[in-house]
């Protein structure tokens, strides 16, 4: 009897298997029959969207993705980019590296599919490597390559708003200024603890630079993944008493950190995390003791303008609503937000020139490589306030280097700081350096950004006709 | 009916010995190179290559050298991944700092260069056993990833300590398009496993299943413990070496010690457990169970058009993914392999069972 009902089992497992191979043969030709029925409704712009909803970085990165796929929703509900609708499809990663490339390949092949956001630094450092033979532009809005900057080697990546050289940069400049001056560093201890993933280890040689030239002690403290393990990190911060702790966390390292300052007793006025590390899932957790923690803002900070409220009133309001609605206006929420908006300007831009319709990917570079995002258009997005005004060209990728502090309170992030720009006398030579070291690793032939810029400036009045009567009348 | 060796007479000793000795068997084989050659460049899309064959076939390899470390000579590791980066670093610094390197003579350093470093990390196997080996393969596994993690001139003093590679060159054939790194990879893999093949119905193969199977026995018959024991070390992790080279190198483009974490080696012993011990068909089995049904998972709700949520969806695909895990290994705990075997026997019988 009992010989037979195993033989059944195995029979069972035998079919299950047999189906689950079918069905795995299958798989490519019911894929490609979905990608087709999406292209039926042709003469929309699709949007791969990249997101981690779960796993260890789930918290961060759920309200980053709510706020991506808002804006898109939000600018299909004002009528598309132009009059042309978007389309997205999300993919989840997990914040892993081999699970993002899969998803890239899945989304990157369909229609019109316009401009990757890989959310991840790890993972950007394997697109990269695939963009250029693909033809389609990676937005990394703060994260990612910071040498990417550098458009005459790296075509295909936009760091649009800043990199993490830009971040690490502003923070020390803040620091110097809370003591008087940057001289003033001098002889100062600050500790970075960092997660010892690419991301973490991007802004060491910019803070190693800063350490040599203004004499302050740098300490690199490594936290490995997923972070909730630092009690060595904080006993070397006992032992050491810096004067400032710089934290460059993610997810949920970052509410432990705190936590363990706290348990440690390092005062939390003295701590400033990158701009990863200043949101309110980093905070939240850790409750009133988080206060007057500090955090660089990337360019926005928390608070509601004009495009949340169009967000509540068009999306929210009506059921359509991507998250929680007091997620709205959220720090994590408003990146992604701005960096849907990059996008989307990417894609406008680009429309200038090829026409209003959906556009390749390699048109949408154009457009990011041509992004004029001034005051006024800020204004007429609902940004007022929450961005500086940012250009992009052939030469530089990032586009603005502006950033500020924020400073929690308890409650609510306020910002603690002016506007500062990183330096680029210091910034400048390190993108050329470490450009110049990938091209030769890759071999690489660096273009030349003579004729596009030329080109571009010949082509913008053309193609903005609000424009064109000033460098005519010129003429 | 159709599978049935009946008839055919093996009157030379070379004729019993082939790997396939059943002219069906042949046929079949060919007829899988076919499909691989001719018929999938014919079919596949670009995401097919990228981001399910290629892998596939990769860990694949990978799984073979694991099998042939557990599967066939017994000695639990879970070091595997640390072997693999070891192939990949190997690889990455033989293509910095000697470019005029071919790349297949690459591959087989760096194949080799694990092999040492697997050798060096096997030797406590000779002292202890089971599950106290697995320990001390850990130990591996985290030493390698802090080596690479912290020693600069590893990664060639990349800052972010991320590596990225240089196109691949083969006697002035670049591999760059999916389907060139598809046929690439699957001739590797093709080798590779014949190889795997004629060394485990070889000599050491038995010697290595004499020590798997008792290893105090095998003693007393003659076979040398250190000589069995680090031959399959060093055999295995010359596979995850090459491996590992291949996932740096074809697959990823671009990468950090992070893509060779624990995770990855339990995935490659998951493997070999689901997919058969002691199988090299197991573990081509085992690397399509880990790396396609997952992804497929996650794609079902979107292709039947249910709309769930992201979040939710890989929610489902992690407990379906799971549960299939466990109902495998009750319904057939010596793997899907073995389901294989079975399913063989039986035709042999079909229309007719007694």
């Amino acid at each position: 009897m009992a010989a037979l009902l195993a033989m059944k089992a195995r029979a069972v497992a035998l079919a299950i298997g047999t189906i689950a191979a079918a069905a795995s043969l299958a798989l490519p030709g019911a894929a490609v029959a979905q990608q087709k029925g999406a292209a039926a409704g042709k003469g929309e712009q699709f949007f791969p969207v990249l997101v981690y909803r779960t796993g260890a970085y789930g918290p961060n990165g759920t309200p980053w993705a709510n706020g991506y796929v808002d804006y898109l929703k939000l600018i299909n509900a004002q009528g598309g980019i132009n009059g042309v609708k978007i389309t997205y499809e999300e993919c989840e990663t997990a914040y892993d590296t081999a699970r993002s490339v899969e998803c890239y390949e899945r989304l990157k092949s369909r229609p019109n599919a316009a401009v990757f956001q890989p959310l991840s630094t790890g993972a950007t450092f394997a697109i990269t490597d695939k963009a250029p033979t693909d033809k389609i532009p990676i937005i990394t809005a703060g994260y990612g390559r910071s040498e990417s900057v550098e458009g005459e080697v790296f075509p295909w990546n936009f760091p649009l708003g800043g990199t993490y050289w830009t971040a690490a940069d502003v923070l020390v400049q803040h620091l110097g200024k809370q003591n008087g001056g940057l001289d003033k560093l001098k002889g100062k201890k600050i500790a970075l603890i960092y997660h010892d993933s690419p991301y973490g280890r991007e802004p060491i040689p910019l803070l190693t630079e800063r350490s040599k030239l203004h004499g302050f002690q740098l300490t690199t403290i490594p936290v490995t993944h997923p972070g909730v393990e630092q009690k060595a990190a904080w006993l070397q911060i006992r032992q050491q008493r810096p004067d400032y702790v710089i934290l460059w966390g993610w997810g949920v390292m970052n509410s432990t950190a705190i936590r363990e300052a706290v348990a440690t007793g390092f005062p939390r006025d003295k701590m400033y995390g990158g701009w990863w590390s200043g949101a309110e899932p980093d905070v939240l957790p850790v409750g009133a003791d988080a206060k007057g923690y500090n955090a660089m803002a990337f360019q926005h900070g928390a608070g509601r303008a004009k495009v949340h409220e169009d967000i509540l009133k068009l999306l929210h309001a009506k059921g359509q609503g991507t998250g929680p609605a007091d997620e709205v206006g959220q720090v994590l929420y408003t990146r992604g937000l701005i960096s849907a908006m990059f996008a989307v300007e990417g894609v406008r831009q680009a429309q200038l020139r090829y026409g209003v319709r959906p556009l390749t990917g390699e048109e949408v570079r154009y457009g990011l490589e041509n992004l004029n995002i001034d005051q006024k258009r800020i204004d007429a997005l609902g940004l007022t306030g929450v961005i500086r005004p940012l250009a992009t060209n052939c030469r530089d990728h990032e586009g603005s280097r502006y950033a500020r502090v924020h400073t929690w309170d308890g409650s609510k992030w306020n910002f603690s700081s002016d506007w500062f720009e990183s330096d680029d006398q210091i910034i400048k030579p390190m993108i050329k350096d470490f450009a110049a070291r990938y091209a030769a690793e890759k071999k690489i032939t660096r273009r030349s950004c003579e004729a596009e810029i030329a080109a571009a400036q010949k082509a913008a009045p053309a193609a903005a006709p609000a424009k064109a009567a000033a460098p005519a009348a010129k003429k | 009916m159709l599978y049935r060796e009946n008839g055919q007479f093996k009157t030379s000793y070379t004729e019993d010995q082939q790997i396939l000795p059943i002219v069906q068997d042949r046929w079949f084989m060919l007829a899988l190179l076919g499909v691989a050659y001719l018929a999938l460049p014919a079919l596949a899309s670009d995401y097919m290559y990228r981001a399910l064959i290629i892998p596939f076939l990769i860990l694949a390899i990978a799984a073979i050298g694991l099998n042939i470390l557990v599967g066939y000579c017994g000695q639990i590791s879970l070091g595997t991944a640390a072997f693999m980066s070891i192939g990949a670093y190997a690889a990455y610094n033989l293509v910095v700092r000697v470019p005029m390197l071919n790349f297949l003579v690459v591959l087989v350093l760096a194949g080799a260069i694990a092999a040492l470093v697997g050798v060096l990390f096997g030797i406590p196997s000779l002292r202890i056993k089971g599950l106290y080996l697995a320990v001390a393969t850990l130990a591996a596994q985290f030493f390698v990833d802090w080596v690479f993690a912290r020693v600069k001139w590893f990664t060639n003093y990349s800052a972010s300590g991320s590596v990225s590679t240089a196109p691949i060159e083969i006697f002035g054939w670049v591999v760059d398009s999916p389907l060139e790194k598809y046929l690439f990879v699957l001739t590797i893999a093709i080798v590779l496993t014949v190889a795997a093949k004629n060394l485990v119905r070889g000599h050491i193969g038995r010697s290595w299943m004499a020590m798997r199977d008792m290893d105090v026995a095998a003693e007393v018959i003659g076979i040398r413990p250190l000589y069995a024991k680090l031959t399959a070390f060093a055999v295995s992790s010359f596979y995850a070496g090459v491996a590992g080279a291949l996932w740096g190198f074809v697959y990823l483009g671009a990468w950090e010690p992070l893509a060779f974490n624990i995770n990855m080696s339990l995935n490659l012993l998951f493997m070999i457990i689901i997919g058969g011990m002691g199988s090299l068909l197991g573990a081509y089995f085992g690397a399509a169970f880990i790396v396609l049904l997952p992804i497929l998972l996650n794609q079902i709700p979107g292709m039947l058009g249910i709309p769930i949520s992201t979040a939710l969806a890989s929610h489902l695909e992690l407990m379906i993914f799971g549960s299939l895990i466990v109902f495998f290994l009750i319904a057939e705990p010596h793997g899907l392999a073995r389901l294989w075997a079975i399913g063989k026997e039986k035709l042999r019988l079909w229309p007719f069972p007694h």
